[in-house]
């Protein structure tokens, strides 16, 4: 097993002195053996072990007034000239780049080709919405959302890995800090929220369930619902929002939501890729109920993002759901 | 009107500079609130509704909370105006019951 005084010495502890600045790294002199005779001292009795190492970043900091840092000093200059350059070189690289870009909407640009020709021509007839972004993400290229989806879930499934708490005292005191430095029942806010929660939360609602028919969609309408719930939380607390999205309810929502929004799809491939035909009815498009499976597919990617930015949220304040 | 695309141009630049250059952490992520629904606006002058409502929620919104919340745990905004150690000892005693004060 190797001590901590040999993980001092090593070269990666120097580098990581250097970051968090309690140590000149490129003015680093190991002092062999006053530090391993202080850093067993350390191992034996931590108290004196700290006065000492104070006292020795101490001396450091008076050596490193003292001392000339012409080379130090040099460097710095030299750190800064070279960070200014390549700013400027990646600068008149991207403004070089941007000048080459066909101009915007012009109509012999390059995107401009029969791809595009035929989403404008055909998509509301083979897909039914009358929002043709919507139908060209959904429907055309469903895959690419399949794919976009999984990564937020991905994302959210890292950030609680990362992030959440498990049962015991740390969750007890990470609770209790929880509210500690915000306003608490700040009357402001919560009058405030009485009247915004419920618009926010429908405009949500319609922003999904209008996908196909106006801009908007699932990603956008989850957004919303999601900073929606953020609110709520922010001015009544956990415990309000707990009666009506604890950590069973995202669970059950989001689980749920991302496997029914995968058959969804799946339908779609299948049937695409052996070249049958679609048996969902189409409807008349401007309905509210049209457009086969769009409809569905939005509320469940509005389920699963609103979820997420809620877990987001829950997760970074406090650790847990 | 292209005198109000102008200003928000300009605005904009002027915010994202000062989002990297500002000193205080905590007004670079107002600054950057700024800068999110400025270009919500852009979004909405250039026909496309729905990336404005989706800049809104997320970028305005959302991104700019999570950022709060990091600072308040990294101890980032400690020096503002806040309670002093007595009062954080208490809030540890208190357990679970210290959520709702």
């Amino acid at each position: 097993m190797k001590k901590r005084s040999d993980y001092r010495s090593t070269f990666y502890s120097r580098i990581e002195n250097f970051v968090n600045g309690r140590d000149e790294f490129l003015l680093y002199r190991p002092q062999g053996d006053l530090e391993a005779k202080q850093l067993e001292s350390l191992e034996e009795e931590l108290t004196e072990a700290a006065d000492l190492l104070e006292k020795k970043e101490a001396q450091q900091r008076v050596q490193d007034m003292t001392e000339p840092l012409d080379f130090l000093k040099k460097f710095h200059k030299l750190y800064g000239m070279i960070a200014a350059i390549i700013c400027a070189m990646l600068m008149l690289l991207l403004l070089v780049t941007v000048s080459w870009l066909p101009p915007f909407g012009h109509p012999d640009n390059p995107a401009d080709n029969e791809v595009i020709k035929r989403y404008i021509e055909n998509g509301q007839q083979e897909t039914g919405a009358v929002n043709i972004v919507t139908g060209l993400i959904l429907n055309y290229r469903g895959f690419d959302t399949m794919g976009e989806t999984h990564v937020l879930f991905i994302a959210a499934s890292c950030v609680m890995i990362l992030l959440l708490i498990a049962e015991g005292e740390e969750k007890k005191s990470s609770y209790a800090f929880d509210r500690y430095m915000e306003p608490k029942n700040d009357i402001i806010i919560q009058k405030v929220a009485n009247f915004l929660v419920p618009v926010v939360f429908v405009f949500g609602i319609y922003v999904i369930l209008n996908g196909h028919l106006s801009p908007g969609g699932g990603f956008s309408g989850g957004a919303i619902l999601g900073a929606g719930m953020i609110l709520h939380v922010s001015a009544f607390g956990f415990k309000k929002t707990e009666k009506f999205f604890n950590e069973h309810v995202y669970k059950v929502a989001k689980v749920s939501a991302l496997c029914f929004y995968v058959s969804c799809l799946s339908y779609y491939f299948y049937m695409g890729a052996h070249g049958l035909d679609n048996h969902i009815p189409l409807g008349t498009p401007g309905n509210i109920i049209s457009s086969g499976l769009i409809l569905l597919i939005n509320i469940f990617v509005g389920t699963e993002v609103a979820c997420t930015m809620y877990a987001f949220y829950a997760l970074f304040r406090k650790g847990g759901l | 009107m292209n005198f109000f695309i102008l200003m928000l141009m300009i605005f904009l630049i002027v915010c994202a500079l000062a989002t990297c250059l500002h000193k205080t952490l905590l007004t670079s992520i107002i600054i950057f609130m700024a800068y999110s629904t400025i270009m919500s606006i852009i979004w909405a002058l250039l026909e496309s509704p729905d990336l404005a409502i989706t800049e809104a929620a997320v970028g305005a919104g959302v991104t700019s909370i999570l950022f709060f919340v990091t600072l308040k745990k990294i101890r980032a905004v400690e020096t503002m105006d806040m309670p002093d150690s007595k009062e954080k000892k208490d809030a540890k005693n208190e357990g679970i019951g210290a959520e709702n004060l």
